[in-house]
């Protein structure tokens, strides 16, 4: 059932234009790594706010709404252009263990993205300027930085290992 | 030149180290994994100090304040970069030393590290530097722009790498 999917992505129409254009492949690579890094980048800045280790002057819930809007525009091209690579060899993406590492670690970041949003934050007004936030956003920021760090090694690794 | 690269190139891939990080094979991923994570950094810190320059992102905050907050970091991370780098071309020193990519990825990062050290200077002795004249707002804004663009051409040219044959 899976595997008949993952054969019909990769019979698409756009898989099949980026397996033909030799060219396709680097430039959707390079946008995701560019996107990527900016991901990893624009949400550390927020994660070093909430373990008091950066930007201890700035407001918590300010550098949230100023910096995530550029992690989740930076987040989409990431996902586009992974999802096209992704289509281009679906079957041998699925089945390569860094790729399925790497997913595994993006739903991690998600749900401690989801937790901290809609339980920990919801009190941030009693700790939006203190250097030092609870343990539970510490721990969030802690966890989301070092997931975060875990998605760009697999994704290296995808490139070490993939069989085509 | 083009020889003396390859001279040294070929002095290179003959040293023991070259073996060790080629033979052993989590160190090629790994060294590219903390490069990776360094280029974050700078990407990221370019960005936010960048768009402040355009106006687009956090302009309640002086320049100043921004690029005290977000350039050392650059620095810190280029010194990690340029090891990582030079740790990436010991193991495989024909496929970076003599290829255009890198060639065209060190360019633009001298460029781009002048152009970065030319916008934090004048600020540590006055902070509006930046925004005393319309010719100096549009000199900061045009190296904003040039900034991000060379950064994302350095990621592009990087990748790129594996892909560019070697000369």
């Amino acid at each position: 059932m899976l595997q008949e999917l993952l054969q019909e992505l990769h019979d698409t129409p756009l898989a099949d234009t980026i397996r033909a254009n030799a060219l396709a492949f680097p430039w959707l690579e390079s946008i995701h790594v560019l996107a990527i890094t900016l991901v990893l980048g624009s949400i550390a800045v927020v994660d070093l706010r909430l373990l008091g280790l950066a930007s201890v002057n700035r407001p918590v819930s300010t550098l949230i709404r100023q910096v995530l809007p550029i992690t989740w525009i930076a987040f989409a091209i990431a996902l586009a252009t992974g999802g096209a690579m992704f289509a281009s060899n679906a079957v041998a993406y699925a089945n390569n263990l860094p790729f399925q590492m790497k997913m595994l670690l993006l739903l991690l970041a998600g749900l401690n993205m989801l937790f901290f949003h809609l339980v920990t934050y919801r009190s941030v007004a009693h700790w939006n300027e203190a250097r030092q936030t609870p343990l539970a956003a510490r721990c969030a920021g802690g966890v989301s930085v070092l997931v975060w760090i875990g998605i760009v090694a697999f994704g290296r690794w995808i490139g070490f290992t993939i069989g085509f | 030149m083009l020889s003396t690269l390859h001279a040294i190139a070929d002095w290179l891939a003959a040293t023991e180290a070259s073996a060790v990080i080629q033979n052993v094979s989590w160190i090629i991923p790994t060294v590219q994994t903390i490069h990776i994570v360094c280029v974050a950094i700078v990407i990221s810190a370019t960005f936010l100090v960048s768009l402040r320059v355009l106006g687009v992102f956090d302009r309640a905050q002086p320049i100043a304040a921004l690029t005290h907050r977000f350039l050392p970091w650059i620095w810190y991370a280029l010194v990690v970069l340029l090891i990582t780098g030079s740790l990436l071309i010991i193991g495989e020193p024909g496929r970076s030393l003599m290829n255009p990519a890198f060639g065209l990825k060190m360019l633009m990062l001298l460029i781009v590290a002048s152009l970065t050290a030319f916008l934090q200077r004048p600020l540590t002795a006055d902070a509006g530097f930046w925004d005393a004249s319309t010719q100096r707002r549009a000199l900061a804004r045009g190296i904003a722009v040039l900034s991000l663009t060379l950064w994302s051409g350095i990621v592009f040219a990087g990748r790129w790498i594996a892909y560019v044959g070697s000369v």
